[in-house]
Formats: C-alpha cells, sequence, structure tokens
C-alpha cells in the first residue's frame, strides 16, 4: 500500500507523525505525564521522570481519532506507546524490561537523546 | 469456555510454549474504566518457545496480538506479556 493510500484511509496518520516529528521523544498515553489515568501509562511516566527524559505526553482519551488512529500507525493494540526520534519503540512491558535490564539507557544514549553516564 | 482458556488454547496451538503462565489480574482492578463485571479483562502472561528465537521483542508482541486479536478487541482489556525465546 503507497504512503498516500494509508493516509487516505487513515486522515488521523498525518496529525500523528506530525506529533512524532515534533519532539524526540513522545509518549502516547492515556492521561497527562502529571496525572496519568492508567497503570501502565503511569508505569513508563515513572521511568521516564526517573531516568530524567524529556518527553511530551499525547493523552489519547482527548481524541478518540488518535486513539484509535495510533494502534493502526504503529500495528499495536493498546496504550501506551513510545516513540523516540520516530521509531515505535514499544508499549509498558518492553519498555519496563528494556529500563531494568539496562538496554533503554544505552538506547537513548545510541538515539543522542541522553549522555552516557 | 473462559476467556483465560481462549487465551490459552489460542497461544498453545500457534507457538507450542514450553512455559505458558496466564494469570487473571482482573479483581485488582475492580470497578475502574475497562473492568468488565463479570472479570476475565485483565490478563498477565508469560511464555517460552522456541518459536521466539531470534524475533524482536515488538515482533514477539504482535505475534501474540495477532493470535488474540479477537479477545484484544472484545473481553481483553489489557494483557501484559513476558515473552522469551526457550
Amino acid at each position: 500500500m503507497t504512503q498516500a493510500a494509508v493516509s487516505a484511509d487513515h486522515p488521523v496518520f498525518e496529525r500523528i507523525k506530525s506529533e512524532i516529528d515534533e519532539q524526540d521523544v513522545v509518549l502516547f498515553m492515556k492521561g497527562t505525564p502529571v496525572f496519568p489515568q492508567c497503570g501502565f501509562s503511569a508505569a513508563v511516566v515513572q521511568i521516564l521522570s526517573q531516568m530524567d527524559v524529556k518527553f511530551k505526553g499525547v493523552n489519547v482519551l482527548d481524541d478518540t481519532d488518535v486513539r484509535e488512529g495510533i494502534k493502526h500507525y504503529s500495528n499495536w493494540p493498546t496504550i501506551p506507546q513510545l516513540y523516540v526520534r520516530g521509531e515505535f519503540v514499544g508499549g509498558c512491558d518492553i519498555i519496563r524490561e528494556m529500563f531494568e535490564n539496562g538496554e533503554l539507557q544505552q538506547f537513548l544514549v545510541d538515539k543522542g537523546i541522553q549522555q552516557a553516564s | 469456555m473462559t476467556v483465560a482458556d481462549t487465551i490459552r488454547e489460542k497461544l498453545t496451538r500457534a507457538f507450542s510454549p514450553a512455559v505458558l503462565e496466564i494469570i487473571d489480574e482482573s479483581h485488582l482492578h475492580a470497578g475502574h474504566v475497562g473492568a468488565r463485571t463479570e472479570g476475565e479483562s485483565h490478563f498477565r502472561v508469560h511464555m517460552t518457545s522456541a518459536a521466539f528465537d531470534g524475533v524482536s521483542r515488538i515482533e514477539r508482541q504482535r505475534q501474540v496480538h495477532k493470535v488474540l486479536a479477537d479477545e484484544l478487541a472484545g473481553p481483553i482489556h489489557a494483557l501484559a506479556l513476558k515473552i522469551d525465546s526457550a
């Protein structure tokens, strides 16, 4: 399928793409970083905050199109979803696992988001 | 058949896992959005299978999501996955 066809099927894809392009680290989540409304979203917010990573939270509860669209855009059926420099990194399980074994820190260093400690 | 039984049957058929643990955590979420009054809405699955050798984390989860697409679109509100290769 061409990109144009995909965009025509899902007009919201362009809005999602601009969100992802706008900032290095973007978290699609339920609620806001200050007031997450789901335990899985809260867990990822906590990890990013603990690592002192600057990120933008996109509250999918504010926008049904984004809430459904992001699932198709990422080919991922659940929220939260973390994007780093336009790349889909994973949902809560993957982020937590990467954080616990140190891979997330290395990944962010490799992407130039964080300094090596 | 319960939702847990369906998950077990579908994952067993698709991945022949060496380890398959399905934990119903719905009681931890009773009363909040997405929790069904009849329960069986929030699950945690630990699975180990040789089918995941050389498969990335994201792809492993995508394969599981695909096998359980009907359940994810229906009764399952949350599915935490820990998937290892054998």
